[in-house]
């Protein structure tokens, strides 16, 4: 009798790239609901935009590059990047700024490095980078959270909004607009204002601004979803934080009234979206056990210098990028022992 | 089962990195006892069922041959001889498919058996082989074409005639691998076996320790074991229970969870003071060496969905996979793959006309759920799992990447020959990359290109010694005319210039010579090699030698390419 021959392990595998991306998608729903709560309609819109706008043009250039379209789509990962893009915008950012981004994510990060496993850059976080140096008004007007604002905008307003429509009348951008924790934070330090005194301001809550500390703790949320489902190692996260914190705390204990507290820093701005969702993207990031580790806490440091010293409020998306420039460079230093290679150490 | 509980808490166990628990799918084929197979009508039996120089036939066509006789002879010291498994007649010596990943048929001595299983004259037993020097049980080990049973089928003798001291002996009864049961069912039912055979080798090596290593997963052969081995009362040997993890059957693998040791890479165990037979090859030798049976019969996991009746049976070597098949209830409508070996380091067999061999442990017909197409491979996404698999610590995604590349230099620094070939890492990739068939590739492509490099090397020596042999064959024809030249000088002095007519001609010819010379020098020509040697010349030709002899005396062969 004859048989078709087939490739070892002949078994069933347990993991497929498409399970483990369905699984962002699906540890992204607690972060985007609060995001939704909080600021409104418009991260909701932006995703369908930009996950229809990524979806077309990788199915684009694949056809230009002559490659098999569907798998590539099936793989999930241009939802993926444009999902992670669209929860990293202000809910209102003008809607042809979110297609820009997309379009440099997916053609040029992506695509032109080779696709999916080739890119050296994380497109979500290029393309955040690229639309924040181009229009960096749009990219800073963020909403104010729901319980400071009050008017919210419906659906429709907020689609007309987003499609150039203009505000609905009556409304100004002034009453619903506001600065960020992390630019609040920024602009009075540097007003030489006192942390204690930033603090009695009713944008802030328990440890970051009112509704962004809840909003990082449905990405938490997100994230231990990963972890448990083995999506992500502890490994990227755990370090990112720890350098995060292990540096605000320093310098908040050298000066409690000029460097604010660790917790402000883990749960303002993309910090938990950035060490659970975007650092632990594995193409960009280090692949090895131990180049994990340093690769995590440095992101994290980073985050901590160019938030204080550097020239934005938020630079999650520049630390990841710098360190998957070296990401490659920390995986050659840091392969592990190969068996057998040195004396044993169990005796 | 007191003691068990007992070794459990007394030895302590070590770690190896990675690995997997996967889904054991061993119940299957463990619900019947061993059963024999039935004799075949015919016998294929390859010439290399080892690993080493195939065997060389003892046999022709037309030929009678008796149970038990040697068909076939070990060449060289890497080799095992081959035993015919039944009584008949050879009716082929002749290259025919054999269970070999490359697809390629080899040579095999074909026999049409008689049904009479009518036995040589077998060496005689040896139930005192205490008495036995080293040196003769080695031999009627060798004789007797044992070779690794778990598998490897590298030959037993060739390990029991270490270079250095030995000071534990490992028995693998691990049998880590999901679905194969055949030595969980060895050591249940015929655990008296296994530890005689342990006896020999234990004797025979003069170790201090010997560990029988099972994995938890099988408490009835631990059971059974125990039992056994607290019958015979062997001097500082243990059953050690080990926890069921995915490869712990691995040589290296298991000798470093029962020893903490780890055999340097690129070693044998032999160079930690160890050395690892499989529960088989043990029952194997005791039969050898108490009976004075060769190796021709072993037993085979039948399993999967596949099959009708899944079981074990004992079965002649040389038997083909068909009619065993046949004897275990043959296919069911669900058979989709034929695997040799087992789901994880088996490999697919395109047909099931191919011959038992020794080493082979099992025969999985795996359903379509069982052995899932697992679509086109996407690519590596560098998420690392495949890292956090390995049991050998390699970074399998640098690997595949360099792998993929060609690039055999960086495959090379990355680890590629530490790979056991595991399949972990592609159990565990998301992106169903075929990653041991790249390692396979790999190795095969440095393994070419080894060959090639000293097949250039061996060009490059000989063009050089052949220089240097025909200037060294030109320098003595030089001395030698030069010697006569002032041999015919002296003469005529001596003899008062008396010349006869021959030496007259000689000197004329030498004289146009002369000319002719002292012409084309005038034109600016000097023909090669007229002059003797000059030292420089000399000196040349003995480094030539030199390089000759260092590089025969392969010097130059340890450098990887
Ligand atoms: S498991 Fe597969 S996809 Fe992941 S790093 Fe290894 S080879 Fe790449
Ligand atoms: S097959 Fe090789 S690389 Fe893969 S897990 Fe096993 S030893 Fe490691």
């Amino acid at each position: 009798m004859h048989f078709s021959i087939t490739n070892s392990p002949h078994t069933d595998r347990p993991n497929s790239v498409v399970e483990n991306m369905l699984w962002v998608i699906i540890a992204l729903v607690p972060g985007t609901i609060a995001l939704t709560w909080y600021f409104g309609w418009g991260v909701v819109i932006h995703m369908v935009l930009a996950g229809v706008a990524a979806i077309a043009a990788e199915a684009f250039v694949l056809r230009l590059r002559r490659r098999p379209v569907k798998p590539a789509i099936a793989d999930l990962s241009a939802l993926v990047t444009a999902l992670l893009f669209a929860v990293a915008i202000p809910p209102l950012l003008p809607w042809w700024i979110t297609l820009i981004g997309i379009l440099f994510a997916i053609i040029v990060v992506k695509q032109l490095y080779g696709g999916l496993g080739y890119n050296p850059f994380n497109p979500a976080m290029a393309a955040y980078v690229l639309v924040l140096v181009s229009y960096p008004v749009d990219m800073t007007t963020w909403l104010a959270p729901r319980m400071l604002d009050p008017h919210p905008l419906d659906f429709l307003q907020t689609l007309g909004v987003i499609f150039g429509q203009g505000l609905p009348q009556g409304m100004t951008w002034d009453a619903m607009t506001s600065a960020t924790p992390l630019d609040v934070m920024r602009t009075e330090l540097d007003m030489n204002k006192m942390i204690s005194e930033i603090r009695q301001s009713p944008l802030w809550g328990d440890f970051g601004g009112r509704g962004w500390e809840w909003v990082g703790n449905w990405f938490l949320l997100g994230g231990l979803i990963l972890l448990y489902k083995r999506v992500i190692t502890w490994r990227i996260p755990v370090a990112f934080l720890g350098g995060l914190l292990v540096m605000a705390m320093l310098f908040h204990f050298l000066d409690q009234e000029a460097y604010p507290f660790g917790l402000f820093h883990v749960f303002s701005g993309g910090t938990i979206l950035g060490a659970f969702f975007i650092a632990t993207d594995p193409v960009t990031a280090s692949t090895t056990p131990r180049g994990q580790l340093i690769y995590g806490a440095l992101i994290g440091i980073l985050i901590y210098i160019i938030r204080t010293w550097g020239g934005y409020p938020d630079a999650v998306a520049f630390a990841v990028l710098l360190m998957n420039l070296a990401a490659p460079t920390i995986d050659y230093y840091t392969q592990p022992r190969v068996f057998g290679h040195r004396e044993a150490d169990g005796e | 089962m007191d003691a068990r509980v007992e070794q459990r808490s007394e030895r302590r166990l070590y770690r190896f990195h990675g690995g997997l628990h996967l889904p054991d799918n061993k119940h299957q084929s463990t619900g019947q006892p061993v059963r024999p197979a039935a004799l075949p009508t015919l016998l294929v039996l390859p010439l290399s069922q080892h690993i080493g120089a195939p065997a060389k036939p003892l046999v022709a066509p037309g030929d009678s041959v008796l149970k038990g006789q040697m068909i076939a002879a070990a060449q060289g010291a890497v080799s095992a001889p081959v035993h015919a498994s039944s009584s008949g007649t050879v009716v082929a010596v002749e290259k025919r498919p054999v269970p070999h990943p490359s697809g390629l048929p080899a040579p095999c001595i074909v026999i049409e058996t008689d049904g009479e299983e009518r036995w040589a004259e077998l060496p005689e037993p040896w139930p005192d082989f205490e008495q036995r020097s080293a040196d003769e049980l080695i031999q009627r080990i060798r004789d007797a074409g044992i070779v690794g049973m778990g598998g490897a089928a590298f030959p037993t003798s060739v390990k029991l005639d270490p270079d250095r001291p030995i000071d534990t002996l490992v028995i693998n009864g691990a049998e880590c691998e999901p679905y194969i049961t055949c030595d969980d069912m060895l050591m249940r039912e015929r655990a008296d076996r296994v530890i005689a055979g342990v006896a020999v080798l234990r004797h025979l090596l003069g170790v201090r320790q010997c560990l029988i290593g099972i994995e938890d997963n099988k408490p009835e052969a631990i059971g059974a074991m125990t039992r056994a081995l607290a019958e015979r009362d062997l001097p500082a040997t243990e059953v050690v229970v080990i926890p069921t993890r995915y490869p712990s059957g691995g040589e290296k693998q298991l000798i470093r969870v029962l020893t903490g040791k780890e055999v340097p890479s690129g070693g044998i165990p032999a160079h930690v003071g160890i050395v690892c037979h499989n529960v088989g090859t043990a029952a194997a030798v005791a039969d050898a060496v108490l009976e004075g049976k060769p190796l021709i019969s072993r037993i085979v996991t039948l399993t999967g969905e596949g099959i009708a009746a899944p079981c074990n049976l004992e079965v002649a070597v040389g038997s083909l996979a068909s009619e065993l098949i046949g004897q275990a209830g043959g296919y069911s409508a669900r058979a989709s793959h034929l695997i040799l070996g087992g789901p994880m380091m088996g490999f697919a067999l395109p047909d099931d006309g191919v011959p038992i061999t020794k080493a082979a442990n099992c025969l999985l017909a795996a359903s379509e759920r069982e052995d899932p197409d697992p679509g086109p491979a996407l690519a590596c996404i560098r998420c690392g799992r495949c890292a956090e698999a390995c049991p050998v610590t390699l970074l399998p995604q640098q690997m595949y990447w360099y792998a993929k590349a060609k690039d055999l230099e960086k495959v090379q620094e990355y680890n590629l020959f530490d790979c056991i070939e595991c399949g972990c890492c592609a159990y565990v990739c998301p992106s169903h990359i075929p990653l041991v068939q790249y390692y396979r590739y790999a190795k095969n492509e440095c393994w070419d290109q080894e060959r090639e490099r000293k097949k250039a090397e061996h060009a490059r020596q000989r063009h050089e010694a052949r220089v240097a042999r025909l200037a060294r064959l030109e320098a003595e024809k030089k001395a030698r005319l030069k010697k006569k030249k002032a041999a015919l000088k002296k003469k005529p002095d001596a003899a008062g210039g008396a010349a006869d007519p021959k030496k007259a001609a000689i000197e004329a010819a030498m004289k146009r010579a002369a000319e002719k010379k002292a012409k084309l020098a005038q034109e600016g020509v000097t023909p090669a090699n007229t002059e003797a040697l000059t030292e420089a010349q000399q000196r040349q030709i003995e480094q030539a030698e030199a390089r000759r002899k260092e590089a025969s005396d392969g010097k130059q062969t340890s450098e990887s390419p």
